[in-house]
């Protein structure tokens, strides 16, 4: 095995490579090849770093810089400057870690100051398409352990005693559903894990398939050997053609050494698994519509009970999972339930990793031990909100969850206290907003979502959202009535007790919530007709504010209805709010802050 | 995979790979690789810097470059750093007296003083 003297580590996550970090990684190649550095510099495609925001990130070792928003160009200077005459290009470096003429370790960059990387502590530092560098990182080290030294019952005592709850959105308790599928009666079980993500902005189980492809595979060995089951199927979305890639490969790697198929570690156990391509229903994030899927029937869910731990994937008792939950299992093994049950809160344990966006300044991944507050979070990790506006809310869980103001922003995340706020943990996307969102406006986008992705199996999901979605939009163009906004309330709640799974049952969790916190805002839409924040467009009007307007006619000139009046130099300028469509073109032209709308 | 020894040797091999990227403190030895000291030929030194921790197999050291500190004419020097030590410098290196380095000091944690640069200037 060659050793090298540096390491250029490029991020190989979907983020960077649609900003070209491929065509950034061959660059490297061709001018390490050109500067005859082939035996000293080593270039490692890896996942996701998380500060996607920064992408494409590109990490030399031994030195640790770390290079942010690079472009192909700049690999030139890399090469011929760190590599060739070890000196470090200070101006392409993360501006945040580069202070007072020093470079700091990147763990000191605030953005990863106060994250604990449990699901995530390869991403970014291997090569997922290597397995032996997953093994050094302490790969499969954990499945040895399990088959040559515990009894299956041990291992669920294990997960049990961890606290350890699924990341993928209810928060069930990970070691019970492995005990109830462990004691089903059944010739044949099965496991699952669940890849397919479908809340708009959440990517973390795209970035854990990408990065860390082996941790999956190992942990539903682990969970087979557990409940008893040989086989597992990997649920995953089309739509993420890395992943599914780099799990394909690790599945290959993993088989041509022995770590799946017959006899592994010399021991009884067998375990197979392959991957199952989904097309991008939302609603197959459910566990029966999933299974269904699986099954090569349509994507609908069932009512439950049986529960897939008593009747799952063929009709067979099947332990279903989520990547992130799967992600923590080899390191609770190694490290013991003690160890994990020491992070995070009374009834939430472990980290849970969020993708921050929005109005937010360092948009990307983050893995934050639960207890974290939402304040920490979004200003410490996150950077804060751009261009010094003011924190208006942030939405947690997706179309499941709900918004949480600003009032609450010092409450610490977990379980529990997300759904005391009427929002939820969900899988984990994190969109902050500011002053400039409309809350109506933005239940109408998670609601839209809903309606679209409605399997309509049933009545209350079907209808009842459809229903929903035309009320906020009467609101929005100024229509609604004051009964509108009970109607809503009531339809909402019949939909929540009536839905047949957990998409219905969470879809009105945007408005229920928004109702709750910004009632004043939908009264603002209901009774005078104006959106606060500015954003529908219907209750808008644009005006020239007569007493800053100079005359110079950039506004008429930008107009692209030519629905502004006026003679340059000579007479103040006027909008016809008749013709105007509203596209805020005048508004952003103006130099002299003379046009308002409201 | 047979046996959980067999996955533990081919880890011990594996590390090599990685080893690099994980925060160690330990040792750095840091080459002077501008264009004055790579002339004078710190590139073999710096390579058999590197062949020899791998051969001996050292943890937490790493080799690593950096620009001109300028003293060009005692080039190719490098520099070992060791946490709670004083910082030694090395002047007019080749591979061999490079690898002696690795035995005495970074081994055997005895400086080699004919070679370092206080020696030099006297």
């Amino acid at each position: 095995m060659e050793l090298y003297r540096s390491h250029i580590l490029v991020c190989g996550g979907t983020g960077c490579v649609s900003s070209d970090s491929l065509k950034i990684e061959e660059r490297f190649k061709e001018l390490i090849e050109k500067n005859d550095l082939q035996n000293e510099a080593k270039v490692v495609k890896t996942g996701c770093f998380g500060l996607c925001e920064a992408g494409p990130i590109v990490i030399v070792y031994p030195e640790g810089a770390f290079y942010s928003q690079l472009k192909v160009e700049d690999v030139d200077a890399i090469v011929s400057e760190h590599l060739v005459k070890g000196r470090i290009v200070t101006d392409l470096l993360f501006k945040e870690s580069y202070k007072e003429g020093e470079m700091q370790s990147i763990n000191d960059v605030g953005f990863y100051k106060k994250q604990e990387r449990v699901a995530l502590r390869n991403c970014g530092v291997i090569n997922p398409e290597i397995i032996e560098e997953y093994i050094a990182y302490d790969g499969y080290e954990a499945l040895g352990r399990v088959l040559t030294d515990m009894k299956p019952e041990e291992v669920i005592q294990v997960v049990k005693d961890s606290g350890l709850r699924g990341r993928g959105g209810g928060g069930f308790p990970t070691g019970l559903k492995w005990d109830f599928t462990a004691k089903a009666d059944g010739d044949q079980k099965y496991v699952a894990c669940n890849a397919d993500e479908g809340d708009p902005g959440a990517f973390m189980d795209r970035s854990v398939l990408e990065g860390d492809p082996h941790v999956i595979i190992e942990a539903m060995a682990i969970a087979g050997y557990a409940v008893g089951a040989n086989k597992g199927y990997v649920y995953i979305r089309a739509e993420y053609p890395i992943a599914v890639n780099r799990l394909q490969i690790a599945i290959d790697q993993a088989k041509d050494m022995g770590l799946l198929g017959e006899n592994i570690f010399g021991t009884d156990f067998s375990f197979d698994m392959e991957i199952r391509l989904g097309a991008g229903a939302f609603v197959c994030g459910e566990e029966t519509a999933l299974i269904n899927s699986i099954e090569g029937k349509r994507g609908m869910p069932r009512p439950r009970p049986p529960f897939p731990a008593v009747k799952g994937i063929f009709d067979k008792p099947t332990l279903l999972n989520n990547v992130e939950t799967y992600a923590n299992i080899p390191q609770i093994i190694l490290r013991g339930a003690d160890w994990f049950s020491s992070i995070g809160t009374e009834k939430s344990k472990g980290t849970k990793v969020f993708a921050l966006g929005g109005k937010i300044n360092n948009t990307g991944l983050l893995e934050i031990p639960m207890g974290t507050t939402l304040r920490e979070a979004i200003y410490d990790v996150g950077g804060g909100i751009p261009n010094g506006k003011e924190f208006k809310a942030v939405q947690t869980g997706g179309p499941s969850g709900g918004c949480i103001p600003a009032a609450h922003i010092d409450t610490p995340i977990d379980y529990d206290n997300l759904i005391e706020l009427g929002s939820m943990m969900g899988s984990g996307g994190m969109i902050v907003m500011d002053e400039d969102n409309c809350m109506v406006d933005i239940a109408r986008f998670f609601l839209d979502f809903t309606v679209e992705e409605s399997c309509g199996k049933c009545t209350p999901c079907r209808d009842g959202t459809k229903r929903m979605l035309e009320m906020l939009d009467k609101i929005a163009e100024g229509k609604g009535t004051p009964e509108d906004l009970t109607k809503l309330q009531t339809l909402a709640k019949t939909i929540k007790n009536a839905s047949l799974c957990g998409l219905g049952q969470t879809a009105p969790n945007p408005v229920l919530s928004t109702l709750h916190y910004f009632m004043d805002e939908y009264e603002a839409h209901v009774h005078d007709k104006k959106c606060p924040a500015g954003v529908c467009k219907a209750l808008l009007n644009y005006m020239v504010i007569e007493d800053k307007c100079k005359k110079c006619g950039i506004c008429a000139a930008k107009c692209p209805v030519n629905c502004i009046s006026g003679t340059k130099g000579k007479t103040v300028y006027h909008i016809d709010t008749e013709k105007c469509i509203k596209c805020n073109a005048c508004l952003e032209a103006c130099p002299f802050d003379a046009i308002k709308k409201g | 995979m047979k046996s959980l020894e067999e996955l533990r040797k081919l880890r011990k091999d594996s590390l090599d790979q990685v080893d690099m990227r994980r925060s160690g403190k330990g040792t750095r030895i840091v080459v002077g690789m501008a264009t004055c000291g790579i002339s004078a030929g710190a590139r073999p030194v710096m390579m058999s810097l590197v062949e020899e921790v791998k051969k001996r197999n050292l943890q937490d050291v790493t080799v690593t470059q950096t620009g001109c500190i300028g003293a060009c004419r005692l080039e190719p020097m490098f520099e070992v750093y060791r946490t709670g030590e004083e910082k030694v410098t090395y002047v007019h290196m080749d591979a061999e007296k490079a690898k002696k380095v690795i035995a005495e000091h970074i081994v055997n944690g005895q400086v080699v003083s004919e070679y370092t640069i206080g020696a030099y200037e006297k």
